[in-house]
């Protein structure tokens, strides 16, 4: 019972962390930015979707929607606003310009955190789930809202894994993380790379936050802590790798459920912290880390 | 950077002596400016603005100062709110203070519901003297610390119900509701490890058995939890009759988590978060059946005082007020009250005339508890003076059940839960 109960649980809680490191990573990989706003942007999105179908009665369907565009929105303003502007700036020397989007970044996901508080208090909200219910799966009584949860990040995961190994823009993807200059030698201008994977990018967290919100709901506070969740997944399974995030996000899932069942819901996160560490001393550039 | 370290360290001493220096001016001229002049009370309000339970408290104090002032004021002073915002955090309520104080000239504070940040008011409030006052934290370790260092802390009057009051009213009214009521036997204490709850499980454990509810087992998790599964999980394997809970900071997942995974046993206890109007909202319907204690509830009539004030409160700002909102509220009077008494600003008066206070509020009668109590300036608590209610969420509104004499419906539970009479 207890081994079904950690293995449904810890199952989904990892898809989730895996769709919210998934765009991380990708951006960092593609773009080479550290998006240091990206948990204020799943907050955003998850906050959208709430007040959508709470406040203006959208229905869950249509506010998750309403979540994702309002993600998608942000990710594109971060990218023109912020990111961009930095990069065709002059006043900011070039081989600072890396560090002046990391800080950037952050300023801009704390404003976008406390516009949220501002405007929708710091309390906690859930998100209208779109299946209820439970199911009973070898005698644990599941909510259908974490099989669904589970089933959305991985089929997410699977259009992205589809879209940039099996179609022409995706290859463009591919190529910009391997060799960004090889690229505009083929004739493809970077920048509209560059704003292709931002709107991929904000349609992933903005999915990853409508689910969090969900699942476990969120308030402006999160931000914060979920940028720092997904920033040590993507340590934990190398910077820019895709498939060394999906790896890490499922050992930090099952190890905070493990510890949550076995040892006390008290220290769920310690042991995750702890490996972090020690992945760091022995083995630098994480579990698939190229560089 | 090396080279403008110095100079940088330099500027800081410099900039902390000009502001020490000003600020002795400041409180130079304040004091004579104040000798005889018919000045303004000015109470200075630190909270959490955008916080529900914390935005109430400027809100709440303002209607009293202008009720007060409606009627001429106290000896023709004005009562004059100023209100800073903390953002939540410690440092910046520390500063909010000193500003209220030195610059300001405020003749008493009314500050926060976080116990945190009250703790770290407290020394300062000793340190410049003046009478401070919290609408909504619960920490027993403010009124230790006055029980500790009576001299120094005692500008420190705590507002609301310490976490072994709580404790006391939630088992009173465990008792009637669940035991004779619904003949329950056995529970499962449920709580965030934050400073506010360790004595609120200690009382738990204590109070508990006594009146016949057995505690099988006792949950602590972090406040920053998010997936509650692992902690039902566990809660359901022990079979308790109700969950008896301890939750604020944690937010609005346990109950959401509750309601997802169908957890069959009901929750009764404290959920600062459920007293809040907008948790329906906030949690999609997931708390309808959920017990929480309160100090006051829509449409309940605690004293003769509690209805207009919830009237004006909504009438001005259109939602209803936080838990803290009724206390800060009652907190203006109170300390208006003892500066009519004590007929002086002088912070160690102001103390003498506090600690005589016997005021009807929106929540009770109040009074404070005296020099060698254990909890000494907490609220008296029982019969008589604060008993506090015991709600439940009900289709969308709170409903009180407890006390009998103020209950204005009768308990339901959503069909997941499984009332266990009788015991198991």
């Amino acid at each position: 019972m207890l081994f079904w109960q950690i293995l449904i649980d810890g199952f989904a809680i990892s898809s989730l962390y895996a769709l919210g490191a998934t765009g991380f990573t990708l951006i960092f990989g593609v773009t080479g930015v550290l998006n240091l706003s990206h948990g204020a942007i799943m907050v955003a999105a998850a906050v959208a979707a709430w007040a959508a179908s709470g406040n203006f009665g959208a229905g869950a369907y249509l506010g998750a929607l309403s979540g994702v565009v309002v993600a998608l929105v942000l990710a594109l303003a971060t990218y023109y606003l912020i990111v961009r502007r930095l990069q065709l700036s002059r006043a900011v020397r070039e081989e600072e310009k890396e560090i002046f989007i990391l800080t950037a970044t952050l300023l801009w996901g704390i404003m976008i955190q406390e516009a949220i508080a501002y405007l929708f208090t710091n309390n906690a909200k859930t998100v209208l789930p779109i299946v209820d219910g439970v199911v009973t799966i070898f005698g644990v009584r599941t909510p259908a809202n974490e099989i669904f949860t589970a089933l959305v990040c991985w089929a997410t995961i699977g259009a992205l894994w589809l879209f940039v190994n099996r179609t022409l823009a995706g290859k463009a993807v591919l190529a910009a993380s391997m060799n960004p200059r090889g690229v505009t030698l083929l004739g493809i201008e970077l920048s509209t790379v560059y704003v292709g994977v931002w709107a991929i990018y904000g349609a992933l967290a903005g999915v990853a936050g409508v689910l969090l919100g969900m699942f476990l709901g969120v308030s402006s506070y999160s931000a914060g802590p979920l940028t720092a969740s997904a920033f040590s997944i993507v340590v934990l399974g190398g910077l820019g790798s895709v498939s060394g995030s999906l790896i890490a996000a499922y050992v930090v899932g099952y190890l905070e459920t493990l510890t949550a069942y076995l040892i006390s819901p008290a220290y769920r996160a310690i042991p995750a912290l702890l490996l972090l560490v020690a992945v760091m001393y022995v083995r630098p550039r994480g579990l698939l880390g190229r560089r | 950077m090396t080279p403008y370290q110095p100079a940088a360290s330099r500027s800081a001493v410099l900039r902390l002596a000009l502001g020490a220096a000003s600020a002795t001016l400041a409180l130079a001229i304040g004091a004579t400016a104040w000798a005889d002049d018919p000045a303004p009370i000015k109470i200075g309000v630190i909270a959490e603005a955008q916080a529900v339970a914390g935005s109430s408290i400027p809100q709440a104090a303002q209607i009293a100062a202008d009720e007060i002032n409606a009627k001429g004021g106290v000896d023709g002073r004005k009562i004059e709110i100023v209100s800073y915002d903390n953002h939540s955090s410690s440092a910046e309520s520390v500063r909010a203070f000193q500003r209220a104080v030195n610059e300001d000239h405020v003749n008493a504070v009314i500050g926060s519901y976080i116990s945190e940040v009250v703790l770290a008011l407290e020394p300062w409030a000793g340190r410049l003297k003046t009478v401070f006052i919290t609408p909504g934290a619960a920490s027993d370790v403010i009124t230790q610390n006055i029980a500790k260092d009576y001299e120094h802390n005692k500008y420190t009057f705590h507002g609301y119900l310490t976490s072994g009051a709580l404790s006391g009213l939630v088992c009173d009214a465990a008792k009637d509701m669940l035991v004779d009521g619904l003949k329950m036997k056995t529970a499962v204490i449920m709580s965030e490890d934050a400073a506010w709850t360790g004595p609120l499980d200690a009382g738990y454990e204590a109070c508990l058995p006594k009146i016949g509810l057995k505690v099988l087992d006792h949950i602590r998790f972090s406040p920053d939890t998010t997936d509650f599964t692992p902690i039902f999980n566990k809660i359901e394997a022990s079979k308790p009759d109700v969950i008896i809970t301890g939750v604020s900071h944690v937010g609005t997942q346990p109950t959401v988590q509750w309601k997802s995974q169908q957890v069959p046993i009901p929750m009764f206890g404290i959920a600062s978060q459920a007293t809040n109007s907008t948790f329906w909202k906030d949690t999609n319907g997931a708390t309808e059946g959920v017990i929480y204690q309160g100090v006051s509830g829509p449409g309940v009539a605690v004293t003769p005082k509690t209805l207009p004030f919830v009237d004006a409160f909504n009438k001005k700002y259109g939602n209803m007020p936080s838990y803290a909102g009724y206390t800060a509220y009652d907190d203006v009077y109170i300390i208006a009250d003892a500066i009519k008494r004590a007929g002086s600003n002088d912070g160690d008066k102001l103390v003498d005339a506090m600690e005589k206070t016997d005021y009807v509020g929106t929540i009770g009668r109040v009074q404070f508890l005296p020099k060698n109590d254990p909890h000494v300036h907490g609220l008296r608590t029982g019969p008589g003076f604060i008993t506090g209610l015991m709600l439940q969420w009900q289709d969308g509104k709170q409903v009180n059940m407890w006390p009998a004499n103020l209950a204005n419906g009768k308990l339901e539970f959503p069909s997941f839960v499984k009332i266990a009479s009788g015991g198991n």
